[in-house]
């Protein structure tokens, strides 16, 4: 933890001291902790500024009535806006259809990202060009990506209907099944990217000489990775998985150019998106916000608890 | 010891490829549609038959309230007052927790953290009826501070794993040497300190530079739109034209920047985005 840990170099006076007086130590350690307080006071401020404020904000609105477009009947209406959300069929539906997207594109993206880690890590040439390459899905705007991928597959634009064995006319965007399909590749393209290069520092980290041993003693390929590879790689792809399963969770930007939630493709964010802002229902929207937020702790939660997901900032040397 | 063979060779070139064709296709699809004619915009054709520029020149026509001008300058704007913010910020911040010894350290790691996994939908109603009631809704404060929030912890994780691996008794070295405390600051730390802090700085830009939810609730005009908004709206020339060309040209021209900065600093890029996770 990094309060234990002794400070860096570069203080050795402070560390003496604290061996040494009491009465010394108290001052300058005072200092150090008021100038530490001090340098990171304005991160932590702008940081609450638009999370916890908000998040409070958003919970007093949920138990009113608050409709922008009729301002004359607020009030304090208890807990019938998590009731209206909760017994509306939209809602489960958005939620099953955002676990969705969130399940297959983050199963792909592991699988995919992981062949594209060790594609990397033991490319034998041109392994700029490849980071490079990778590295473009990643940067790119989101916005950006889906229009892309809807342009490639709508009718009246794209080439995929021109390939061979796929139906000329095919409307990718008319139907829920192939919407999704297109949504969730869309997801996994920009992403695998980003597991990939995160599960690649991860592969630097392991002993080359386990290989070695393992393949004297007569390991195959195959159970080099399933024995050596997966095992010390876990906390990076729980680490990567928790990133992900989060990230893909809030999926919006991908639906709302592609579908805008038509065929049944809405997601929880796109629900909360048209509620609060195209029907200026704050009430009812901020329902669905805290509602989101809390299915957002609850999976950190089982990552952090059931599969012992270590964070980061606990790992620190 | 690795197998170098030309069957090898056949292999890793084989795989170079598929991934080249993964990365590139959708962007050259992208540039393709923004080169063809109204015309030829729906043959399936990779290469255009007609090239044309019109979609970009378009985008621009009537300066200040052409499509795209205000959007894009907005965008360049935002972004980079929020780069440099969120870096100034976090590096006061990323120095305490690396240097100094004070109690709620891990504290503040473990807060950021849980802002980076923070749902922005959530927070957007409250904000939006905030923004409403002070003035900054459809201003470019209105959009920075979101963006400062969202990209501290990034900065923040990004620094910590620089600034740890920086030998600070070289500042004390160069002031037994006769440095000043200030030649020993910008002499010795400065050039150690700058590639993290550059890392910082490219990883909040794409951040800010990539934002949608933000940019399409707490805007509503060109004044502080920023590009993906912007593009979300655009309209056809008439209402029967579906505005694909222009849409692909824009898209390419917000892509530009981020091509530039993968070419040029894919290194740092890929440093910083694995520093916070792996090294912890």
């Amino acid at each position: 933890m990094s309060t234990a840990a002794p400070t860096q170099v570069g203080q050795p006076a402070t560390a003496r001291r604290r061996r040494g007086g009491p009465a010394q130590t108290s001052d300058r350690t005072k200092a150090e902790r008021n100038l530490a307080y001090k340098l990171c006071a304005p991160a932590v401020i702008v940081m609450l500024l638009v999370t916890v404020y908000p998040i409070i904000y958003a919970v007093v609105l949920s138990v009113q009535k608050v409709d922008l477009r009729f301002p004359d009947e607020s009030g304090f209406v208890g807990l019938s806006n998590y009731v209206s959300v909760l017994s509306s069929p939209l809602w489960w539906q958005d939620v099953f259809n955002t676990t969705l997207v969130t399940v297959i594109s983050v199963a792909v993206e592991l699988v995919l990202g992981m062949a594209l880690a060790l594609v990397m890590h033991r490319a034998l040439f041109a392994r700029g060009l490849i980071r490079t390459s990778v590295l473009i899905p990643y940067g790119i705007v989101t916005v950006v990506a889906a229009f892309a991928w809807f342009f490639a597959f709508d009718p009246s634009s794209g080439f995929v209907d021109h390939l061979p064995l796929i139906p000329d006319d095919k409307a990718w965007f008319g139907s829920r099944g192939s919407a999704f399909s297109v949504i969730i590749l869309t997801e996994i393209w920009k992403t695998v990217p980003f597991i990939a290069l995160l599960l690649l520092a991860g592969l630097a980290t392991i002993d080359e000489g386990l290989y070695e041993a393992a393949r004297v003693d007569g390991a195959t390929a195959w159970q080099r990775f399933w024995r050596i590879t997966l095992p010390l790689l876990k906390p990076a792809i729980l680490v990567a998985l928790l990133f992900r399963t989060l990230d893909a969770f809030r999926v919006f930007d991908s639906i709302f150019v592609m579908t805008r939630g038509s065929q049944d493709t809405e997601s929880v964010s796109i629900l909360g998106y048209n509620q609060l802002i195209s029907r200026l229902n704050l009430g009812l929207g901020s329902a669905v916000s805290v509602l989101i937020f809390i299915l957002v702790l609850l999976i950190a939660f089982v990552f952090v608890r059931g599969f012992g997901t270590s964070i980061p900032s606990q790992g620190e040397k | 010891m690795q197998d170098t063979s030309p069957r090898a060779k056949g292999g890793w070139t084989l795989a170079l490829v598929l991934i080249l064709c993964y990365a590139l296709i959708p962007v050259i699809w992208l540039v393709s549609l923004s080169l063809k004619t109204p015309a030829t915009v729906s043959d399936g054709s990779f290469i255009p038959k007609a090239f044309t520029l019109d979609n970009y020149s378009t985008l621009f026509q009537g300066g200040f309230d052409s499509p795209l001008l205000r959007p894009l300058i907005n965008s360049v704007s935002i972004a980079l007052i929020a780069t440099v913010i969120a870096v100034t910020l976090a590096s006061f911040t990323a120095y305490a927790i690396a240097r100094l010894t004070f109690p709620g350290k891990t504290v503040i790691l473990a807060g950021a953290l849980a802002i980076a996994m923070f749902p922005p939908i959530s927070v957007v109603g409250p904000l939006y009826d905030m923004w409403r009631a002070i003035g900054l809704y459809d201003t470019y404060p209105g959009l920075i501070i979101p963006y400062l929030t969202f990209a501290l912890p990034l900065a923040i994780y990004t620094l910590v794993a620089f600034f740890r691996e920086i030998p600070w008794e070289l500042e004390q070295a160069a002031q037994v040497d006769g440095a000043t405390p200030w030649q020993a600051f910008t002499r010795v730390i400065m050039p150690l300190a700058a590639p993290g802090v550059f890392t910082a700085a490219i990883l909040v830009f794409i951040f800010a530079w990539n934002d949608f939810v933000f940019a399409i609730t707490l805007t509503s005009s060109d004044r502080s739109r920023t590009v993906p908004a912007a593009m979300a709206f655009f309209q056809g020339e008439s209402q029967f034209t579906a505005p694909t060309g222009n849409i692909a040209a824009a898209a390419v021209l917000v892509t530009i920047p981020i091509i530039v900065f993968v070419l040029i600093f894919q290194r740092r890029i890929v440093a910083g985005l694995t520093a916070g996770a792996v090294k912890g």
